[in-house]
């Protein structure tokens, strides 16, 4: 019995290395890509993966890159070289326990060729060296802090990695213009949630802030999980600044927009986040105390924009929630046309992808016409002795400052722009 | 004498009342330095402090659920933060509606009223399903079941609730009367404040009254000391469990109420913390005793408030807020080392032995 079995098990295996032999002929390409080469089937779709928050209370941020990811697919008509895109992926909790272990997730999928993500830049710095380990290539729509990018820092992963958002040292710088120049504000103190963010971006505004004049009267941070802000805010009232620039995120934001009303010494500081805080959770959850709150964010205008925002609203029923669709249209994109770039292509419409290759070409993005301007990646630029932008940074998006205002009941409460700068003021600013 | 003390002190306890010692003398050198800078005005620590006791008062009401339960059960309901986070949550979007109607405006106290019966509606009905469904069954079980079966509803009710109503953080809307300060003596202070205060201090005379003066109350007491007395006795045991889980849920509806008139912010998770720091004022103030839960609360509220800015600024510790919760947890393991029963606890453990 057993003898008879072991026949037929033999007889099926050669069969099967028979038939595989008369299959399509072997291919023609050898990668020889110094980090491997993907390799796409002809029926094969070409997988793109996000690594976004799109779940908890910073949602907003990671669902509106997502949307402008796929109203990018739409546009491309599904396809690139003729095979079909998959897009998916990982909630990352705008955390770097969430990037860790999103990262992880992703990293074990070798179909994956580039990664939309990540929202939040703690997150990038844990998700990094597992991305980047695992070949692929990550553009991020909304990472903002400069250590990303910046030549030697330890969480530079370029050309692994490259971003259409800003570098916060142009946010930081453009901020601390606004409130000296404009707002008057000679004292400010800022308040950090510990994220890579948060802390690299106040460091940057302080900085600017002292160098035009002004003086900082109190560096300090919270915990991101923290509802009870009265001691924190007790403290830099004994300051009696003119302004309060807590760069951070929710739910952490509301709680010190609404608290600091009530503290004493602090019922008129002007109060300013930055882009973290540019959404509709942060009206809801603030309530009628939004009123005259300003952010720091980047500014997108031109008809391209236009022509996207109604695509926009029609596919999702809604404008845009949060302030980086645009930024994550582009990032799809370049690495669209990266792809195409590099992509080895076979008679038999099987596509070989080289790695290092597509790295390189994103890296090496020259005027690339998008949403949010012309993006070159590749360059270094300095403003007034600051590097706003290293090899990796993209961002061509300028920046603006905006300020909430209170429309009771309204789903989504959008902040008007108030400043942009090189342009100079929009709206004169409500008085806090 | 001195020669049955040698005997009795070990190693261990010098250690610990070095460790002991050294905390009381940072904390005094800390407060002292800082008092020297002169950084903060009195109407700045008066404000600190007046926080401090509105943050203990709902602690102390949250605190009630524990310390009656492990009270008649002997056990922790560690649920019991998810109890507190359902009401304010579901009352959320009643307060919107009156909000939007208008009616909050007009008819603000009545408005108030409504979304506190729906807040302790809502947590009485958690709490006292938690009883039927999770606890009762394990009565009998090992003391370790019903605890781990606690922190298995906990993590149910959280993600149910995620699950109802999102992830996202829900604004609560601002009630127009409660804006501003009264000047009470010469010292102005913030109308959302004092009525917290009031009401949790007016609650907890209710609860103190229900327990000692009713008739339901003495049975609470009874079966806290002897169930199978208690019993003989003509006692509806489930009964008076479920009123008392009634009873935990009602006052924490109502802590979740207090709460969001402090920090107007929902979410799914925003039970954990206050959770915590509730059974922390339990144990602080003697787990089983109604009135050390409130001296806990009231001790524990106001050395979160106060504490990192009075202890840790004269230190040059930066940013000291931040060590509010290591300050709050320093202070039970200091109480646990001195005196394992709590502030107030030690009466009642030797009644009960």
């Amino acid at each position: 019995m057993f003898k008879r079995l072991s026949i037929i098990f033999t007889a099926i295996a050669i069969l099967g290395m028979v038939l595989s032999a008369c299959g399509p002929s072997a291919s023609t390409y050898t990668c020889t890509d110094s980090i491997g080469c993907v390799k796409i089937g002809p029926t094969d779709p070409i997988h793109i993966a996000y690594l976004l928050v799109v779940a908890g209370p910073n949602s907003a941020l990671g669902i509106d890159s997502r949307n402008g990811v796929e109203i990018a697919i739409d546009d491309a008509g599904g396809k690139i070289l003729n095979h079909t895109i998959k897009f998916d992926g990982e909630d990352s909790g705008c955390s770097a326990e969430g990037g860790q272990a999103a990262g992880t997730k992703l990293a074990a999928d070798p179909t994956i060729v580039g990664v939309i993500g990540t929202s939040c830049s703690s997150e990038a710095r844990a998700a990094l060296p597992l991305l980047s380990a695992a070949g692929f290539m990550m553009i991020s729509s909304s990472n903002t802090a400069p250590g990303l990018t910046t030549p030697g820092d330890k969480n530079n992963y370029v050309p692994a990695y490259a971003r259409t958002a800003h570098n916060d040292n142009f946010q930081g710088t453009a901020a601390a213009e606004y409130v000296y120049t404009v707002l008057k504000v000679t004292k400010a103190a800022t308040i950090h949630d510990g994220s890579l963010y948060a802390d690299q971006l106040q460091q940057v505004f302080a900085a600017k802030f002292k160098e035009l004049g002004g003086t900082i009267t109190e560096q300090t941070s919270v915990d991101p999980n923290a509802t009870d802000m009265s001691s924190v805010l007790a403290s830099i009232a004994t300051g009696q600044p003119g302004l309060i620039y807590f760069p951070i995120f929710m739910p952490a934001g509301a709680f010190i927009i609404k608290q600091a009303k009530t503290t004493p010494g602090l019922e008129h500081a002007y109060l300013m986040g930055a882009d973290g805080l540019f959404s509709p959770d942060v009206a809801a959850g603030a309530g009628a105390d939004i009123e005259g709150f300003l952010v720091s964010s980047p500014a997108v205008s031109g008809e391209p924009y236009t022509a996207f925002l109604a695509k926009y609203k029609a596919k999702f029923g809604t404008g845009p929630i949060n302030i980086f669709h645009a930024h994550a249209y582009d990032a799809f994109n370049i690495l669209k046309a990266a792809i195409e770039k590099v992509a080895v292509q076979e008679a038999d419409g099987t596509i070989y992808i080289p790695r290092q290759a597509l790295r390189d070409a994103v890296i090496n993005t020259v005027n690339f016409q998008g949403l949010t301007g012309v993006l070159t990646c590749n360059e270094t630029l300095t403003v007034g002795g600051t590097p706003i932008k290293w090899p990796g940074d993209c961002s061509a998006a300028g920046m603006a400052v905006w300020q909430y205002h209170n429309i009771p009941f309204e789903i989504f409460v959008s902040p008007e722009v108030v400043w942009i700068q090189g342009t100079g003021v929009i709206k004169p600013v409500l008085a806090p | 004498m001195l020669r049955t003390w040698r005997q009795r002190i070990t190693i261990t306890d010098i250690f610990i009342w070095v460790i002991g010692l050294a905390i009381a003398g940072i904390v005094i050198w800390g407060t002292i330095s800082t008092l020297e800078q002169g950084r903060y005005s009195a109407s700045g620590w008066l404000d600190l402090t007046i926080k401090g006791l509105a943050l203990g008062g709902v602690y102390a009401l949250i605190a009630m659920g524990y310390t009656m339960v492990y009270g008649i059960l002997k056990m922790i309901n560690f649920a019991h933060s998810e109890v507190f986070m359902s009401g304010p949550f579901t009352a959320v979007f009643v307060a919107l509606g009156l909000a939007q109607s208008g009616f909050l405006d007009r008819q603000p106290v009545i408005a108030l009223v409504i979304i506190s019966l729906v807040s302790m509606g809502v947590s009485t009905l958690i709490a006292v399903l938690l009883e039927r469904i999770c606890y009762r069954p394990l009565r009998n079980a090992p003391r370790l079941v019903p605890l781990i079966t606690a922190i298995g509803a906990s993590f149910f009710l959280q993600y149910v609730f995620r699950g109802f109503y999102g992830s996202g953080s829900e604004g609560y809307p601002t009630v127009a009367i409660l804006k501003g300060t009264w000047n009470i003596f010469g010292i102005d202070v913030y109308k959302v404040q004092t009525v917290v205060i009031i009401s949790a201090i007016a609650m907890m005379v209710l609860l103190y009254a229900i327990v000692q003066w009713t008739k339901i109350g003495k049975a609470m007491r009874a079966v806290s000391e002897d169930k199978e007395a208690a019993e003989l006795m003509g006692i509806d045991v489930d009964r008076i469990i479920v009123f008392t889980f009634g009873l935990g849920g009602a006052s924490a509806g109502i802590a979740g109420v207090l709460y969001i008139l402090l920090f107007p912010v929902v979410n799914f998770y925003m039970g954990f913390f206050p959770g915590i720091k509730a059974f922390t004022a339990a144990v602080l103030g003697g787990i089983g005793n109604v009135p050390g839960a409130f001296l806990g609360a009231i001790i524990l509220g106001l050395l979160e408030s106060v504490g990192p800015n009075l202890f840790l600024t004269g230190l040059g510790i930066p940013s000291p807020s931040q060590l509010k919760d290591a300050i709050a947890f320093i202070v039970l393991v200091l109480i646990l080392i001195f005196r394992p029963t709590g502030l107030l606890g030690e009466r009642i453990s030797r009644n009960k032995a």
